[in-house]
This record gives C-alpha cells, structure tokens and sequence, in this order.
C-alpha cells in the first residue's frame, strides 16, 4: 500500500499541550502525525485551511452509544458518526447497555462493533456487576479487553462501602472511577431543578443537594483510598465549591460538565419540554454562572456530552415518565466555542477542555499535536455560522433543546487515524 | 390560570352567574350545547370534579362520556397521546382531562385538534377550581382588590393552591400562605404569595381563610408525623378563626378531613361557604364549555383552558 501524505496548510494550530498556537502546516502519513519534509511527495493531499483552526481530535468522555440492546435509540455507527460530524475522533462510552458492559466479554464486543468505525471508541466499563450496586465487577479482565474508567453512570452508587471498595480496588489496576453523583433518596421521584420554576409548572423538584451530597461523599472516598475520582456531569454550584477545595488540597479529583449545563437553565423545561430534561436536570442562572467561572478557572477539567440518544417513544410522553437525557455530540462544539466567542475562555483552553483533559483523564492517546502522535485532528471553522437542524442530526436521537439555534462555529474537518471521517469545507 | 387575563375571568365570572340561574329552575336544562359531544377523560379518579363537569354538560344538554383512563398507560402500551388520538378520532367537540402528571393537557393540545379543558394535572393547575373560588368570593365580597386572603395547609402538593394563588392575585388580593415548611414549595413567592410562618399571622385580619387537603406522606416521602399533630398546630378551628375579620369566609377545595384541616364547627359553621363552592363550580364549568365551544367571545377562551 502506498502510504498518502496529508498536509494541512495555513491553519491556526492551536496545541497547548505542546504550548503552539500559530498558523503552522501539519503533516500526516500511515495515521500519524509526521515532521515536515523538505518535498512533499507526489501524490500529497493538500487542504488549503487559511482562517480555520486546527485542533487535536475532540474527545468526548461521556457518551451513550446504546449499542448492544437498544440499537432503535443508537448505535455505535451512527453515534460515532455523529462523533465525526460534531468534531470528536474518539468518544468513551458508557456501560448502561443491555446487557450491561460488566465483562470483557461485552467490552470486546464493543470494541469490534467499533473497529471500522468513524470514531475510537473506549469503552467505559460498569463499578459493578449489572450496574446492580452490590459486587465489583472484573476490573482487571475489562481493562485486559479495553476498558479505560469504571462507573454505574446512570445507576448511582447508593452504598458507600461498595464505592470505597471500588476505587482502591480501581487504585490496583490504574483505572479511574467515574461518578454520577447522585443521593437517590433526594433526587427520587423529582424531575426538575427545585425551585421556582418547578413549583411554578407543579413539577417535583431535585434539589442541587442531591449531587453535591455525593460529590463530597466522593471526594472524601478519594482522599481515603488514593484513588483517582472523575465527577460525571457536574451541573451546579455548591458541587463546584467542593471540588475547587479538594483540587486545593490536593485530591485527586477531575471533573467535566455537559454544555447544556453552561448554556441553558431550568427556564427551558417551560411548556413541559422533554427535550430539556436530564439528570442532573438544568439549573438555576447561578449555577449556570458558576459553571461558567468553573470552566475557566480550571475546576472543571473537562466538557463532555452526556449524549443520550431516545426516540420519541421516550420522549413525547407525559414529562414525568419522560426519559432523561439529550444528544450532544453535534452541539457540543458549537456550544464551547460560543465561551470562546463571549471572551470567557481562549480556543486554547477549550482545546484543553475538549481534547487534552480527556485524554489525560482516561490515560488515552490524543490531546496534542507531536510527531508521532496518531493523526486524529479537528479543523473548525470558528466563524462559520449555521442553524441546527435536528432532523438533520447523523445521531438516531432527535431528543435536543438545541434545534433551531443559531451557532457561529463548527468543525469543518475530522481526520481519526489519519482517515478523513467528516468534511464540510 | 396563568394564560387568563383579568378580564377572561371576569368573562367567566359573568357567564356562570348567569348560568347559576339555571340550576335554580325547576327544569334544570338548556339546549345550548345540544348535539355536542364531551368526553370526561379522567386518568385520575376525581368523582367530584368529574360529576361537576357532568352535570355542567348535561345541564347544557351535551352529550357526555365518562372514559376512566389508566394512569400507567406505559405498561399496557399505549401513550397518552395515542389514547387522546382514538378519542379524537371519535369527534367530540371537547375532552375534558384530569391527569395526575402536571402538563398532560399541554401534551395533549399540542398534539391533538379537539378544544381541551384541563380538570386539574398534578401539582400544577386546576383552573375549574380557580375560578369557582373566584366566583364564591366574589359573591361575598365586591372586589379582590385589597382583601387578605389566607391558604392553610399543603400548598407544596396542591394544584388548587396554584390556581388560587395566580388567580387572587391577578385580581389583586393579597395571599398568604402557611403551614408546615414541608408543605411549601421552593420559591413560592414567585407565584405572588407571601409566606407566613405561622397560620396565626396569615388568618390575622384575612377576609378568606381557604384550608387545602393534607396527606400524611406522598410518594414513600414522610411530610408530617401525624394528623393529630396537624390538626393542634395548623387546623383551622374556631378560636384561631377569631382573629381574622368578623365576616371571614372560610374556604376548602374538598373532601375535607374533618377536624384535620378544619373542625367540624368551623366547616359547617356560619363562615364557611363550601357547599356554595360546590354549585358555583357546576356553573363555572358551564361558563368555560360555553364560551370554549364559541360562546359570544369563543375565540379568545377557545383551547387550552
Ligand atoms: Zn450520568
């Protein structure tokens, strides 16, 4: 096979891994990223990428692919097309499959599903078995397979003695804990953020207590057992105060939060919308603040989807019995870059919260740009402006707050391993 | 409650006084509605509300239908929109529905044609109730416009006190609210309402005093340790009653706890009006399918009412 050069040329390299941020070619051949040579060799594609900027792979560490068992919501192609298509060369997904991903066996046959696939796929495998709650799982037999986190996501952790147990037995195979924050006996039954808008539409409240109950209970399990913790999620500001105090002294917590988070509030559940309901469910305007501040100032490590394919089945019912949970992978980069274009953050530091801290939170490749890293790169278009169409989305999942909205800014280009996996140039 | 502007409810005030008239005739029927089909579509059990509304259409000559609906309609199968659409298919000029999940008839309006009445959803509102309390007050008194008006007891789980609160205000009362922190939702100010701490300091000088049904517990969720507790600290009795106005009204949704919410001599007592909360709702329900089925200024009140 004759390998192909790619030289992307006169884009905005933006690598704060390796601290470049210029306009910058960059070469690939046989999926990596290579040094420049003197002449290119015949043959060599070229991408002419004058006012875009070029970014490490997207990586989304908190994805629901569906696929094995509910493959009518998702499945891994056309999750990780709509990976590709929002900008993102690799996605974790989480274990609430059915079955459960609880067994190298499930996480193997992730990983094959996966193989030919626009996007990498890690696979994230469950705390416990069936996600039950009650024994560990095989840690050391999923992590043999692929798996690069563990956690209920979705089923929270009620015992405290099993997630103890969990993160030093993860300490032993070097797998980090991920946390879906939740104290169920305060979230049960809500389906809102409390507050005026519930009462307002007669709707049970989940007060911010409910997570950052847990976010302290985790924080303190971390201190103890030295394991390394990821909050999952993390939407308002009394679990960011927590997690500021314990990054201070020194614990070994990470955290991410999902962009509906810093883009929208509990205003958005007005007329009994579906599409705005997720757990942990939308805030108040001063969470949504302080997530903001969070982002930029460095609590918060990571942003990543959450993204939770339903079909209307799920969603237009009742708002109570409503499904939790939107798609995110297509708005996900929009969404940050419109922090980048409100001055909040740099494109650099979204590059950090979209590529570089994931890759680090997992212990994954990707984050930067060096040769010999494998090719997987986004180029955006930061000015590029467009209406999303829901109904135009690559995901199966129509379920998002977000149809109809006008965005400046999206990727234009997705190259994983080399291959291009999305272009709208 | 919330989409009605002072003058639909006046609008509906007027119209029901006008079909209360009705109810007092020895022939109690007008051919109004005749030929109109309604469908009671309850997925709640409320024999109340739901013979209110009956006997409205029927005084009204309509043709009624009661349909009791599952409320676990996830288990059979079948959406609350595919049920709503089977019965459209059917053509009845309204449904009326009662729903234990807030925002059912908003659900349902935005997916079916029939004009739709909402007879109470969840926690959220239950205009009919709303009005009718308007209407009793009214009787009463001239004007909302200045009265205090007290509400004892769960406002937290109650779709009357959302109306209520929404509509007294609107019509420019002031509502306090009072009883147990466990019975009063976050941020209720925002509705309008003042929060008392005591029941004592929001009865104190009230024009209404409107006691709201308790439960124990909801939903495995422990709110008060007991009734008899609730009856010696929030109940409505005589000697808490003395310290509002001379010419108190005293209000309640129903069915009552009697000697809960309210003791027996209170509710039955010279101050209470809650049976003519009852004939005022059958005409208050008449107004609202009059004017939803286009009475003199159906297009305004036509929908989701
Ligand atoms: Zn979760």
């Amino acid at each position: 096979m004759i390998s192909e050069v790619i030289i992307l040329q006169n884009g905005r390299v933006i690598d704060p891994m390796n601290q470049t941020d210029g306009i910058v070619d960059i070469w690939l051949e046989d999926g990596r990223i290579v040094a420049p040579r003197a002449v290119a060799p015949a043959g060599t594609c070229r991408y002419d990428l004058t006012g875009k900027w070029v970014m490490p792979g997207l990586i989304d560490i908190h994805v629901h692919l569906r696929e094995p068992g509910q493959e009518y919501k998702e499945t891994i192609a056309t999750g990780t097309m709509a990976a590709a298509a929002g900008g993102f060369t690799a996605v974790a997904c989480m274990p609430n499959t059915r079955p459960v991903n609880d067994s190298a066996a499930v996480t193997r046959l992730i990983l094959d599903m996966a193989a030919n696939c626009t996007a990498r796929v890690y696979p994230v495998g469950a705390l416990s078995r069936d996600s039950r709650g009650e024994q560990l799982a095989e840690y050391g037999e999923m992590k043999a397979a692929g798996a690069v986190a563990l956690t209920d996501d979705g089923m929270p952790v009620t015992d405290s003695q099993l997630m103890r147990r969990a993160m030093e037995y993860a300490t032993s195979h070097w797998l980090p804990v991920i946390s879906h924050a939740e104290e169920l006996s305060l979230s049960r039954n809500g389906c809102m953020n409390e507050g005026p808008v519930s009462t307002r539409l007669g709707l049970r409240g989940i007060p911010t207590a409910a997570e950052s109950i847990m976010v302290y209970r985790e924080i303190a399990l971390a201190e103890l057992t030295g394991a390394r913790v990821h909050i999952a999620h993390v939407s308002c500001e009394a679990s960011l105060a927590l997690i500021r105090l314990a990054k201070k002294r020194g614990v070994k917590v990470t955290a991410e939060t999902a962009p509906h988070y810093f883009a929208l509030t509990d205003e958005a559940v007005d007329g009994y919308n579906t599409h705005a309901k997720m757990n942990p469910p939308l805030r108040s305007e001063v969470d949504r603040m302080a997530i903001r501040e969070a982002l930029a100032d460095g609590t918060l490590d990571a942003i990543a989807t959450d993204h939770a394919p339903h079909s209307v089945l799920e969603k237009e019912v009742e708002f109570n019995y409503a499904a939790n949970g939107i798609v995110g992978l297509e708005t996900s980069l929009p969404l940050g870059l419109s922090l980048v274009h409100d001055g909040l953050i740099t494109a650099g530091r979204m590059v950090e919260l979209m590529s570089c801290a994931p890759a680090r939170i997992l212990g994954v490749p990707g984050g930067r740009l060096a040769a010999g890293d494998p090719a997987d790169i986004t180029v955006v278009d930061p000015d590029r402006r467009f209406v999303f169409s829901a109904a135009e989305c690559r995901s199966k999942g129509r379920n998002t707050p977000f149809d109809g909205r006008q965005f400046r800014g999206k990727a234009v280009l997705t190259i994983m391993n080399g291959r291009v996996t999305f272009t709208d140039l | 409650m919330e989409q009605l502007s002072v003058q639909d409810i006046q609008h509906v005030i007027a119209a029901a006084r006008s079909f209360r008239e009705i109810s007092a005739r020895s022939i109690k029927k007008v051919p109004t509605l005749r030929g109109k089909t309604i469908v009671n579509l309850f997925f709640e059990p409320s024999t109340r509300t739901r013979t209110s509304f009956e006997i409205a259409a029927k005084r009204m000559s309509a043709d009624t239908f009661n349909i009791a609906a599952s409320t676990s309609s996830a288990t059979k199968g079948e959406t609350l929109i595919d049920t709503a659409r089977n019965i459209e298919a059917m053509n009845p000029d309204i449904i009326i529905i009662r729903h234990s999940c807030s925002g059912a008839p908003q659900l349902l309006a935005r997916h079916i044609g029939s004009s739709i009445i909402n007879a109470g959803d969840g926690a959220h509102e239950h205009p009919s109730q709303g009005l009718l309390d308007i209407m009793t007050i009214l009787d009463h008194k001239k004007d909302l416009a200045g009265l205090k008006i007290a509400i004892i007891g769960d406002i937290a789980h109650s779709r009357v006190a959302v109306s209520d609160i929404l509509g007294f205000t609107k019509l420019g009362a002031t509502v306090c609210v009072a009883g147990p922190a466990t019975f009063i939702p976050a941020a209720v100010e925002n509705l309008g309402a003042r929060v008392c701490r005591t029941v004592d300091e929001a009865i104190d000088d009230a024009d209404v005093v409107m006691a709201l049904r308790i439960q124990k517990e909801r939903q495995n969720d422990p709110l008060i340790p007991s009734l008899r507790e609730y009856s010696i600290h929030y109940g409505i009795n005589r000697r808490r009653l003395t310290h509002a106005k001379p010419d108190v009204l005293v209000m309640h949704p129903g069915p009552i706890n009697r000697g809960v919410e309210l003791s027996p001599d209170v509710a039955d007592g010279p101050s209470s009006v809650i049976l003519e909360q009852v004939k005022n709702g059958v005409a208050v329900r008449m107004a609202l399918l009059y004017l939803v089925m286009g009475g003199e200024k159906g297009g305004e009140a036509q929908g989701d009412i």
